[in-house]
This record gives structure tokens, C-alpha cells and sequence, in this order.
């Protein structure tokens, strides 16, 4: 192998952090510990990269999934040994599932120590093999700087993911004269995927000949930057789209020919075109059950074609006739610049647009209690659409989706396949670090809240001014749901009788906090949202409170329950006792 | 249905592990595995039967597969024309008595006799997996007292 000889010596802490510095990162997440000691006193007083401290690793994890989520950037974890590397593990899952490019340094106990239970040892590669894209145990400090440069390359280019690098104490200590040659050395993995042209003209040709197709944008448009590209090819045909729960934003929601998220809680107009469509053209969604809910009965009227860099998601869930292995952008750039095919849509077109205008997200607006869809519709007014939106999971998660006017790519930072509770103030901390100019307002149940919100800290000691709506129906409220849904109102362990008083909490850590309780006031009180400061804005609502619609788990797309008609035709009231249960 | 898969490996710590894993989480049952290094130092190849449902999971487990990256290439060469061998010991109780008797049955087999002792012998047969099986049926009623089998190694032909 050939070898660099360096000016002067150098430790491997210090190479880890000169090569970051070369591939452009400024910001990394991170938690101390013994393992990781020589790492962090190399970042004393090394410039050009800031630390943020978090307070929990895992809150480290998320604030570099937010970061990365929002900016496309990828996000750089620094954590210790043993328990500071499994307090990541929730993190790299949930980076995993939603295909976020992290790059996450955990501590090692020295090499003489590995494998003999040493303190604060775990075997970290073991544990992350499985949720990440790969994993590195450095060995070799002349390693560091190919070793690093690779993950790097690997965490952000093909299907982005996770990359574990585990560094044992000494290797991070020892001072080398000359390194190993730091050329990415990766024969075998493929970083673009170029689409098939006879492929893209099949799915042209398959377009001309259908009378109803459907476009689903998922996430992958995010990540592949290929948001106006698929502006451009939705409005060179006139196809009407449904957006998954990560792709919400990739067509504005004001967009007529947008039919709002799909799927379990998504629109009436998305649910029932899923199943009436004669052909259907998933750009950068992995068929999700939450989208697909059943997965032998989905599409079963339609030809599918499916786009995705990632060949193991073609046909792993649903049976697709045109599978395309492709870079989104790429892609879309041929679709939009090819010749245009003869189509004729308008009466599909306005048939499904009449569907959302008769059944539009809606709610009773007269109430004693705050009805949370009209406070995120406010809040979607004052911020005009254009604030990035982060939620933690849960019904508050469902009602951000549907009642926010999206319009831009990246606007919703959410955990989307993990759905994983306690990602959203640390993924809020993250996703402004990356956006300072952006409002930043973070929607987050009391369950979730309580999971990580020891994160606050960081708000005052970093000017880190997001918003923290925190949605309060004192109750786990997508557990009670489903409760109240499928188990006979047995409310098992989800509602909450004691709880801290929150607007204390939030005085605790120092930041502006206020209690709304009141719909009548609530318009004019959430006005506040403007100040550029951090905060903490509670909102009482009922504890009855659902989102709805809901297509039960299992039942197929238009059984969908929960649907009210403008035109005060009747309600749909659902699908049978055997689909509920399922 | 059974399936005989082939892959070619960057000889790395850890990477049959992940191999395997994929198997693992989709609950394929791994009826044999081999594994050695290859003509270039740094690769191993290896050979998998397993057991699936359907093509279709086959072909999905070996997308999921690819995508591993040390993963250099993976086919399934079940339906192509294909050389694979395996190596059974067999050690078969062999009392004086019936000694001849089993080697006069087991003759066709081409076997070879590795170990030898006053009640058993220990019998070395390399072939396909038919073979070995028609084998080992053979012997299972005169006591077979342990028995190891390497799993299959194979590649296509051409
Ligand atoms: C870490 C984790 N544990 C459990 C769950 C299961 N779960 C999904 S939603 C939910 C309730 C969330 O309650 P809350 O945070 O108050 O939000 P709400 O639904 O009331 O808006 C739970 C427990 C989860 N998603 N993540």
C-alpha cells in the first residue's frame, strides 16, 4: 500500500479531525467519555469545526439526523464507549430506516482490551452491523484518513444511511510519521445509479396508454435534490400526486394537481386514487405499510413503476412491472426532456380533484377545548407556509402532516420509518444549526416530550431560538387511539395522571414559555411564534381528541374511516369488524 | 425450495457475519455454508443452500445481499449448469463381522477409507449432495456414530 509521508506527527484524534475539516464538516454532535478522552482533547481548540454538547447521546444522534435531514448534509455523531455508543443505537436505526447520511464516531476500549468485557466495552460494530450502511473498526491510525474519507463518501452518496466508526482509544492516541494512502477504495460499490433509457421509455410508453395515473413523491425526491424535476414532469403531464408522509413538501400543498399525504391517515382523494388508479409511478418511496397498508390488494387495477437507487427496494413489497434502478434526478431530467407523449387525463384529473374538494382534512371547529389541526393551521398562516416543520411522533406528528400548507423540499423533518418518540427536540436543535435564517417550530406530544427533553439545554447555551409547540392531551394519544379503536376503549397504561408542570420545566432551562388554553384567545396568542427567541408553547387540547381519517392497519386504501363530505353526504363509516382487528 | 447460492467476498473480519445476518432477518433456514479464500488473496468465495418460500424471496434476499458492501457479487446457480462438491466423514460402527459387508456396499461410491479401527471405520466420500445423502442412507442402519460434512462449494460452469 502506498504511504504519505506527513510534515509532522500527528496523533489520531488528530487525523480524524483534520480529515473532517477537509471534507467540509463544521458542526459535529457529540457526548465525552473515557473511550474517547484523546478525541476530545484534540477538539479542544481545534478551529473550524464547532461541538455541539449534547445531553443525552441519544439527543446527539437526532440533532445530527435534523441537521443532516434539513440541509442534505452529513450529520457527524461523536460519542463514547460502551453505553455512550448503545445510547446511539435508537438514532442510527431511525437514520437508517429514513435513509439519512450520519456519520457516527463511537469510542472503543484499547485494542489489547477488545473482546475481554473490558470497562465500558460493547461491541458496537456488532450491535450497529445490522442498522447501518456500514461499519469500521479502525485498527490502524496511518488508516484513519482513507477510513474516514470512505465512510464519509459512503454515508452520503447511493441510498445515504449510517456509518459506524468505531475507534479504539489507542489507535485514536498513537502519533504516526506517514499515513496510508487515503484514496477511497471501494471497487465494488456503486455511489450513482444511471437509469435505463429503454426502461424510462417503457414508462413514458405505459403512461400513453393509461387513462389514470398517479404519481406517489417520496422521500427519495428530497434526497436526491430532484424537487423541480418532478415539478416540471407533473406539470408537463398534469398527473395528479400523492405525497408520503417524507416527501410532503416535494409539491406544494397549494399545488391543485397535489392530493395530500397517502396512506394511514392521509387524504380521502390520495386514498381513493391509490386504489382507482390504472397506473401508478412511485418516484423515491419504499412502498411503506403505512402507505400500503395491505400490500396483496394494493394497485391490484394498476401497472406499477418504481424508481429508486437502491435495487432491493424494487418489488420487495409490491409487484412492480417497470422497475427502474436510478438517481431520482437523473432520471427525471430524461423524463422531463424527452419527447412529450400523447396523454389524455382531464377526466381523471378532475375527478379526483373534485374527491379532495369533497373531502378536505377537516375537523368541528366550535369547541371548548383548542382543536390542534386549527392551531397548526394558524401556525401555518403566520409562518406563510415557508417554516421548517419537526415533529416527534405521534397523533400531533399525523395532524402537522395534514394541516401544514408545505411548499418547499426538506421542510418536514419527522421519523418517519421508525417513528421513533423523542426525535423531535433534539431533530428541531439540529435542523435550525443548519437553518439559522428559517423559523424552525417543532410540534411534540407530552409522551415524546418527556423522552428527551433534557435536550432544552442546549436552546440558551447555543442561541438555538426554535419553537416548541408542545401539543399536550396528557395522554400516550396515538396509543389511546388505537385503544380506543381496536380495544374496546381500554386505555391501558396511555393516559398520564401525574405529569410535571411543563411551563416550569421550561423556566427551569430558561426560555420563554406560555400556557395556551383558551380557543377563543389562541388565534391572536400564537402570533408569538414570531419572536426570535426560544420557546416552549404549550396547547391544552382534549384528551378525546383523533386523527382521522384512518385507514385501519391491513385494510386496503379505501377502506378508510373517519371521512366527512363538504357536500354533507354520509360519512363513510368504515371498513368490516375482521379489517379493524387485522 | 432450495436453493445453491454462490458469492465472492472481501475477505474481511466480519463480513460472513453480515452475510448471514441478511439471511437471519428474513428467516431463511441456511442448510449449508462454505467458505475459503480464492484465487486473489483477498476474497473469499462461498457457497450457501438454503431454503426459501419462493423465487421471488430468493431474488429479493440477493438484491438485499448485493447491497452489502463487501459484497462483491452474488447469483443464485441453481438452474444453471454448475460443478458443486462437498466432503462427508462418516465414522460407521463396523464390527469384524460386518465389515466386508459394508465395503462391498459401499464400493460404487469411490469412498475412501480414512481411519480405521478394531468396531468402526471412518469413510471419507467427496461428491454432489445426492450422492452423499445416498450415502449416509446407506449406512444409517449399520450405526452411524458421528458424522461431519463440509456443506457444498461451488461456482457455474464455463
Ligand atoms: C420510543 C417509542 N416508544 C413507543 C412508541 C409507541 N408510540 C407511538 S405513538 C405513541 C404515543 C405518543 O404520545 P405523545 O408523545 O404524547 O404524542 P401524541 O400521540 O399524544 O400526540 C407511542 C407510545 C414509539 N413510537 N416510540
Amino acid at each position: 500500500m502506498k504511504k504519505i509521508k506527513l510534515k509532522t506527527a500527528k496523533s489520531g484524534s488528530q487525523l480524524v479531525l483534520e480529515t473532517l475539516k477537509d471534507l467540509g464538516v463544521d458542526i459535529i454532535f457529540g457526548y465525552p467519555g473515557g473511550a474517547m478522552l484523546p478525541l476530545y482533547d484534540a477538539i479542544h481548540g481545534f478551529e473550524g469545526i464547532q461541538h455541539i454538547l449534547a445531553r443525552h447521546e441519544q439527543g446527539a444522534v437526532h440533532e445530527a439526523e435534523g441537521y443532516a435531514k434539513s440541509s442534505g448534509k452529513v450529520g457527524v455523531v461523536v460519542v463514547t464507549s460502551g453505553p455512550g455508543a448503545t445510547n446511539t443505537v435508537t438514532g442510527i436505526a431511525d437514520a437508517y430506516l429514513d435513509s439519512v447520511p450520519l456519520l457516527v464516531f463511537t469510542g472503543q476500549v484499547g485494542r489489547a482490551s477488545i473482546g475481554k468485557d473490558a470497562f465500558q466495552e460493547a461491541d458496537t460494530v456488532g450491535i450497529t452491523a445490522p442498522i447501518t450502511k456500514y461499519s469500521y473498526q479502525i485498527r490502524d491510525t496511518a488508516d484513519i484518513p482513507r477510513i474516514v474519507t470512505e465512510a464519509y463518501y459512503l454515508a452520503h452518496t447511493g441510498r445515504p444511511g449510517p456509518v459506524e466508526i468505531d475507534l479504539p482509544k489507542d489507535v485514536s492516541t498513537i502519533e504516526v510519521t506517514e499515513i496510508n494512502d487515503p484514496k477511497i477504495n471501494l471497487p465494488n460499490y456503486h455511489a450513482t445509479e444511471h437509469a435505463d433509457k429503454n426502461q424510462l421509455s417503457k414508462l413514458l410508453t405505459q403512461l400513453s396508454v393509461s387513462k389514470k395515473p398517479l404519481v406517489i413523491a417520496g422521500g427519495g425526491i428530497n434526497y436526491a435534490e430532484a424537487t423541480e424535476e418532478l415539478r416540471a414532469f407533473i406539470d408537463k403531464y398534469h398527473i395528479p400526486v400523492v405525497s408520503t408522509l417524507l416527501g410532503l413538501g416535494t409539491v406544494p400543498v397549494e399545488n391543485p394537481l397535489q392530493l395530500g399525504m397517502g396512506g394511514m391517515h392521509g387524504s380521502y382523494a390520495s386514498n381513493m386514487a391509490l386504489v382507482e388508479a390504472d397506473y401508478i409511478i412511485n418516484f423515491g418511496s419504499r412502498f411503506d405499510d403505512r402507505l400500503v397498508s395491505n400490500p396483496t390488494r394494493f394497485a391490484e387495477n394498476a401497472v406499477v413503476a418504481h424508481i429508486d437507487i437502491d435495487p432491493a427496494e424494487l418489488g420487495k413489497i409490491v409487484k412492480t412491472q417497470i422497475p427502474i434502478v436510478s438517481d431520482l434526478k437523473e432520471a427525471l431530467q430524461i423524463l422531463v426532456s424527452a419527447d412529450r407523449v400523447t396523454t389524455d387525463f382531464d377526466e381523471w384529473t378532475a375527478h379526483v380533484l373534485e374527491n379532495k374538494h369533497r373531502a378536505p382534512f377537516s375537523y368541528g371547529k366550535v369547541n371548548d377545548f383548542i382543536r390542534p389541526q386549527q392551531a397548526i393551521e394558524w401556525i401555518g398562516q403566520y409562518t406563510d407556509g415557508d417554516a421548517i416543520i419537526v415533529t416527534d411522533v405521534g397523533q400531533h406528528q399525523m395532524w402537522a402532516a395534514q394541516y401544514y400548507p408545505y411548499k418547499n423540499p426538506r421542510q418536514l423533518i419527522t421519523s418517519g420509518g421508525m417513528g421513533t418518540m423523542g426525535f423531535g427536540v433534539p431533530a428541531a436543535i439540529g435542523a435550525k444549526l443548519a437553518h439559522p435564517d428559517k423559523n424552525v417550530i417543532l410540534f411534540v406530544g407530552d409522551g415524546g416530550f418527556q423522552m428527551t427533553n433534557q435536550e432544552l439545554a442546549l436552546l440558551n447555551g447555543y442561541h438555538i431560538p426554535i419553537k416548541v409547540v408542545l401539543v399536550n392531551n396528557h395522554s400516550l394519544g396515538m396509543v389511546r387511539q388505537w385503544q380506543e379503536s381496536f380495544y374496546d376503549e381500554r386505555r391501558s397504561q396511555s393516559v398520564f395522571d401525574a405529569e410535571p408542570n411543563f411551563q416550569l420545566l421550561a423556566e427551569a432551562y430558561g426560555i420563554k414559555h406560555l400556557k395556551l388554553e383558551d380557543p377563543k384567545t389562541l388565534s391572536e396568542e400564537l402570533k408569538i411564534l414570531s419572536e426570535d427567541v426560544p420557546m416552549l408553547i404549550e396547547i391544552n387540547i382534549s384528551q378525546a381528541e383523533q386523527v382521522l381519517p384512518m385507514v385501519p392497519a391491513g385494510a386496503h386504501n379505501d377502506e378508510i374511516l373517519g371521512v366527512y363530505f363538504t357536500d354533507g353526504t354520509d360519512a363513510i363509516t368504515g371498513a368490516s369488524e375482521e379489517v379493524n382487528h387485522a | 425450495m432450495r436453493r445453491m447460492i454462490i458469492a465472492r467476498l472481501h475477505n474481511v473480519t466480519g463480513i460472513l457475519n453480515r452475510f448471514t445476518a441478511v439471511l437471519n432477518r428474513r428467516q431463511v433456514n441456511i442448510i449449508s455454508i462454505s467458505a475459503g479464500v480464492t484465487e486473489n488473496q483477498e476474497l473469499t468465495h462461498t457457497t450457501f443452500v438454503v431454503e426459501v418460500d419462493s423465487l421471488g424471496e430468493i431474488e429479493q434476499i440477493i438484491k438485499q445481499l448485493n447491497r452489502l458492501i463487501d459484497v462483491i457479487e452474488v447469483a443464485d446457480i441453481t438452474d444453471l449448469p454448475h460443478v458443486a462438491r462437498e466432503v462427508v466423514l462418516i465414522k460407521v460402527s463396523a464390527p469384524p463381522e460386518r465389515r466386508a459387508e459394508i465395503f462391498t456396499m459401499i464400493d460404487p461410491f469411490r469412498v475412501n477409507v480414512v481411519d480405521v479401527n478394531r468396531e468402526n471405520v471412518t469413510i471419507q466420500l467427496t461428491g454432489d449432495s445426492d450422492k452423499i445423502e445416498a450415502l449416509i442412507d446407506l449406512l444409517i442402519p449399520y450405526g452411524i456414530i458421528r458424522m461431519a460434512r463440509t456443506g457444498s462449494a461451488g461456482f457455474e460452469r464455463g
